[in-house]
């Protein structure tokens, strides 16, 4: 059949695929917070007062905001990426004066019944400035690692600017609003920069740092590590021509090594008390006790077990309903899923995310402007985060960090921010053919 | 950019490494679900709460259909201590009559390991019904306390405690051996409570309810598509009369000993007296039952030990109905057969002694008990020629002897019955010495005395096989359990013993019908029955002679056979034989027509020494 389609139309050049997952991701999730929260009092999934009825009204507005994105002319985000950063970066500033407290952190705006986060707002913003950035024709932060200490600012300078973009509003929510989980989602735009030219070198750097980060803790034994450590420098020197700038070199690594987990183990024991027993849930370290430190994660992978192969069944998972995992409808969501629909329908949702993620990649890298394509991967790697954070603490590969499962969790500002994320997305995909700068 | 192209490859990494990360979970997805069973059962403890309904236990009936046990409801104070916060404290101390200390520390007991704050424990355990009825009114006033409906037992009649038995609390030990049981269920310990746990004690009942993380029942479980009734315990159809175990009783009372009697045709234990016995509805409910075991306990006439099965005694003249059946089977007697009486047994300086009495037969050396006589079977059996050593004599005459009961566990269907003792050449050997020992060294063995020892079921046993000339039923106080009324196949086999001369039973027989018409036992002559009987004195090292009686009638068909041991009550028929003659008597012809003898037998105390009647002549 032929394109009958009027160019003028709102879902001009709109991937349909996209669209589909979103509906579907967000038809789930908001059955899988009925059974949640399911109350045999308001059985209605339409019920307002409850929690699955309010996550309908976010559904709803979610989807005028989305139309409302697909409206505007795909130019405008480009022309205020800068603006949304500053205007974003400044909400996050002022939450912690104006802002009411919720649970120990003061990060929510309230508007009578309903609150809202501007560090989730935070992300898209910081994808449209780093897009806007990176996108310029003169920055390029493809460069060689060398030595030259004189040139590390010429060399690194639009590297450091990125960085700088993406550690400020991780930084704000950090250490102003206390939102840990919120604010170590901005790593993910590590993906980025990779895709956008990082040398490989600060990654296999990173990758390194976070294995010794997670051996030394992993290995109570510091010492041991660090005579291992040594044990491998001198066998690296044994192999390489000794001159003095490789011995040099091997010296430096090694004092990086033995800093990063001396390092490692002084920022563990300076932790607060809650994160320590986090980190020790999740590597089994010590002495876990399973009611009281281990009790979520315990709790979650109790749920998730119990659902078997095929699940229990739409409301009939009795771990979540009765209250056992915590967070059940909002960072533990998955555990509903686990219960209910077993692990066909575990699967069938991270396969769905993992589409819905790879499709954006795919979406991206067909672009003719470098700010789409940018902004592209800066959603994907941001969805990739929350999911593989969000369903690894529930199955306990990782610890456990609030951060919501996108278009699943129950709550206005994720369900808002993850629609806003997207839809721009492929409003800018549906202009595809336009260069965008 | 000017090198997006060289940059492209890198979407395969990236796409790669998040593909990665997904099959990583779908793989530990498949582990913790698919594979692992941990945490679905660590979910069905979390949620699911598992109330037991208690079954009734199976009533008890006598042979003719009456009652000896049923079931009483009684009711435990459970406690949840978490859900218990403010509850009218002050109210339920008084009501239940405990000080408030007693509350705080039954709290305690109840919230701390094994018990949990969020689990039910028992508070106060079978109240009587007034207390009940007087809780039941408040109950809204305690929260968190609920009560839980129970059966105890009741007796109708405080008849046969020792064969019914009792039940009893749980202990630690039984619950780890058999998961049917919880920690504060009952079971039966002793008797028929006991050695038909099983069929008694029915099938518990659950009922699943759904609780949420505080522990609060939300609802049934698949609105009770998988609950299950208590199934009460099945009935038991018991051999004993209870008209005839109740006469006994009162005859027995004031005595120590035993009374058994069977049927011998069929084995069934007809009555099962202990003496001293109790009220088995003592030993039920909550606080008393407690009370009263520690005072039952202490008793030093010890009213808990169950006589008929655990006491073991010297036989006594008795036993010489053995020594003549097997005499007569060895050719070492006939009924012809007369030995010399000098008061005692000759060849050992008259030792042991006997009573005056004239010359005897075999029929008269029943009658009329001699020592001597059976002094002379014992030894002429032991020293035959056939054996190449009177060793070999000695275990011949053994393991007869054991063919009739003596030494070896009968196999009732009555928990802790005691062999008895028929002592062996290895037991001689050591006491004696090899070859230090000799037929006329152990001689008294021949009048059922020295180290021979039998409980009074066995010799109701040995009664039965004389009874049946030659074979016995295994005694059992079962005859149905439930709907099925089949017997265990063991009770239902003729046992034969080693002698099968009927012309030798017949001889033994004459013998004890005529202790009855002529003999030790004249004056025990049951009015209108041909009785069989032999009288015993049991030395004994705890003081003056047990008192020992067999007896079966009527000589044809027996419907009955007794026998009878009344410690320290000297001679067997003074005391035992009129008992056992009364017993045959209400048995045998449904009525007593000795009402002196009758009223003569209950008013003696001989435990306390007191012949109640006495003070009512004088």
């Amino acid at each position: 059949m032929v394109q009958r389609r009027n160019q003028n139309s709102l879902f001009y050049g709109v991937d349909r695929l996209l669209v589909v997952i979103y509906v579907v991701l967000v038809i789930m999730g908001w059955f899988n917070i009925h059974a949640a929260v399911y109350n045999e009092e308001h059985q209605s999934i339409f019920d307002t007062t409850q929690k699955y009825g309010k996550q309908l009204l976010w559904i709803s507005t979610a989807a005028i905001i989305a139309f409302s994105i697909l409206l505007i002319d795909a130019n405008f985000y480009t022309a205020f990426a800068y603006g949304f950063y500053a205007v974003f970066i400044l909400a996050n500033i002022l939450v912690i004066f104006l802002g009411k407290e919720i649970k120990g952190s003061k990060s929510w705006f309230k508007f009578g019944e309903f609150s809202l986060q501007p560090a989730e707002f935070m992300k898209f913003a910081t994808n449209l400035a780093l897009a806007k950035f990176l996108s310029n024709q003169n920055i390029n932060i493809t460069q060689r690692i060398g030595f030259k200490l004189k040139q590390i600012w010429k060399y690194y300078r639009n590297t450091f600017v990125a960085l700088l973009i993406i550690v400020l509003p991780l930084l704000i929510i950090k250490l102003l609003q206390d939102e840990t989980g919120l604010a170590i989602v901005f790593l993910a735009f590590i993906i980025v920069l990779y895709r956008e030219g990082l040398n490989v070198g600060f990654i296999i750097f990173g990758i390194m740092v976070t294995i010794l980060f997670v051996l030394s803790l992993a290995f109570s034994q510091i010492y041991g590590m660090l005579i291992v450590l040594a044990a491998m420098a001198a066998s690296v020197l044994l192999f390489v021509k000794r001159t003095r700038a490789n011995v040099l070199a091997v010296i430096a690594v090694y004092l990086l090594a033995a800093s990063v987990v001396l390092g490692t183990n002084y920022a563990y024991n300076h932790l607060e008390a809650h994160q320590k027993v986090r980190i020790d849930v999740l590597l089994g370290r010590g002495e876990v006790n399973m009611k009281k430190e281990g009790y979520n994660v315990n709790q979650a992978m109790i749920a998730i077990g119990s659902g078997g192969f095929s699940g229990k069944g739409y409301l009939q998972g009795t771990q979540t309903k009765y209250d056992f995992v915590p967070e059940q409808d909002t960072d533990f969501i998955f555990c509903t899923v686990g219960e209910e629909w077993g692990f066909l329908g575990s699967t069938l949702v991270i396969f769905l995310e993992l589409l819905l993620i790879l499709r954006l990649i795919v979406l991206a890298e067909r672009q003719r402007s470098d700010f789409s394509r940018i902004y592209g991967y800066g959603v994907s790697a941001i969805l990739f985060f929350h999911v593989a954070v969000n369903i690894g603490m529930t199955i306990g590969l990782m610890p456990v960090i609030g951060i919501p499962l996108p278009f699943f969790s129950y709550g206005g500002s994720s369900l808002w921010s993850f629609t806003i994320l997207l839809f721009i997305f492929i409003k800018l995909d549906a202009n595809r053919l336009l260069v965008l700068r | 950019m000017s090198n997006n192209a060289s940059l492209s490859g890198r979407k395969y990494f990236i796409g790669g490494f998040f593909v990665l990360i997904a099959f990583i979970y779908v793989l530990r997805l498949f582990y913790i679900q698919v594979i692992n069973d941990k945490y679905k059962l660590d979910a069905q403890n979390n949620a699911f709460r598992y109330q037991t309904e208690y079954p009734m236990r199976g009533y008890i009936y006598d042979r003719n259909g009456k009652i000896l046990v049923y079931n009483e409801p009684s009711y435990d104070l459970m406690v949840i201590p978490r859900e218990a916060k403010g509850c009218d404290t002050m109210s339920l101390c008084e009501t239940l009559q405990i000080t408030k200390e007693e509350y705080l520390k039954r709290m305690k007991r109840a919230s701390q390991a094994p018990n949990s704050p969020r689990k039910q424990s028992v508070f106060e355990k079978q109240m009587s019904a007034k207390t009940f009825a007087a809780l039941q009114e408040k109950m809204y006033r305690f929260k968190g306390f609920f009560v839980q409906k129970r059966a105890v037992r009741k007796y109708p009649k405080p008849v046969a405690a020792h064969l019914l038995g009792y039940v009893g609390e749980v202990t630690k030990a039984k619950t780890e051996k058999d998961p049917y049981y919880k920690e504060g269920d009952y079971y039966g310990t002793s008797g028929i409570e006991r050695s038909y746990e099983e069929a008694l004690r029915g099938k518990k009942g659950v009922q699943i309810a759904i609780t949420d993380v505080h522990n609060k029942i939300i609802g049934k479980y698949m609105d009770g598509k998988y609950d299950t009734m208590a199934i009460q315990g099945k009935p038991l159809y018991c051999t004993i009369d209870r008209d005839l175990q109740e006469y006994g009783e009162q005859l027995m009372k004031g005595k120590k000993g035993a009374l058994v009697a069977l049927e011998p045709s069929t084995g069934e234990i007809l009555c099962l007296i202990s003496a001293p016995t109790y009220d088995p509805n003592l030993l039920v409910g909550g606080k008393e039952r407690a009370r009263n075991f520690s005072r039952l306990y202490a008793d030093t006439n010890s009213p808990l030990f169950n006589r008929a099965l655990q006491a073991m005694y010297p036989p006594g003249s008795t036993f010489k109905l053995i020594d003549a059946l097997i005499g007569q089977n060895e050719g070492v007697i006939k009924r012809s057969t007369s030995f010399p009486c000098a008061r005692g047994y000759p060849p050992m300086g008259g030792k042991p002694k006997c009573h005056p009495h004239g010359p005897v037969d075999l029929v008269g050396s029943v009658a009329q008990s001699c020592n001597s006589y059976y002094s002379y079977v014992f030894r002429e059996i032991v020293d035959q020629k056939k054996f190449p050593s009177f060793v070999d004599g000695y275990n011949h005459w053994r393991n007869n002897v054991m063919t009739f009961g003596p030494g070896t566990h009968l196999g009732t269907d009555l928990p802790y019955d005691k062999p008895g003792n028929v002592p062996s050449v290895q037991y001689y050997n050591k006491v004696f010495g090899k070859n230090g020992w000799r037929s006329n060294t152990i001689v008294s063995l021949g009048i059922g005395q020295a180290e021979l020892l039998l409980v009074p079921l066995q010799m109701a046993n040995v009664v039965a096989t004389i009874a049946n000339r030659g074979f016995y039923y295994v005694p059992h106080c079962i005859k149905g359990v439930g709907t099925e009324k089949a017997l265990d196949k063991k009770f239902t086999e003729k046992n034969y013993v080693s002698v099968q001369n009927q012309e030798a039973y017949t001889n033994v027989i004459d013998g004890m019908q005529t202790c009855f018409d002529a003999g030790t036992a004249y004056y025990s002559r049951v009015p209108g029955v041909v009785a069989c009987g032999k009288t015993g004195t049991a030395e004994n090292p705890h003081g003056k002679s047990h008192a020992v009686f067999m007896a079966f009638a009527p000589r044809d068909n027996p419907q009955i056979v007794i026998a009878c041991l009344i410690e320290n009550a000297g001679f067997g028929g003074v005391w035992s034989a009129p008992i056992v003659s009364l017993m045959i008597e209400k048995y045998v012809t449904g009525k007593v027509t000795r009402p002196d003898l009758e009223k003569r037998m209950m008013a003696v105390d001989l435990i306390q020494g007191k012949n109640l009647l006495t003070t009512e002549y004088h």
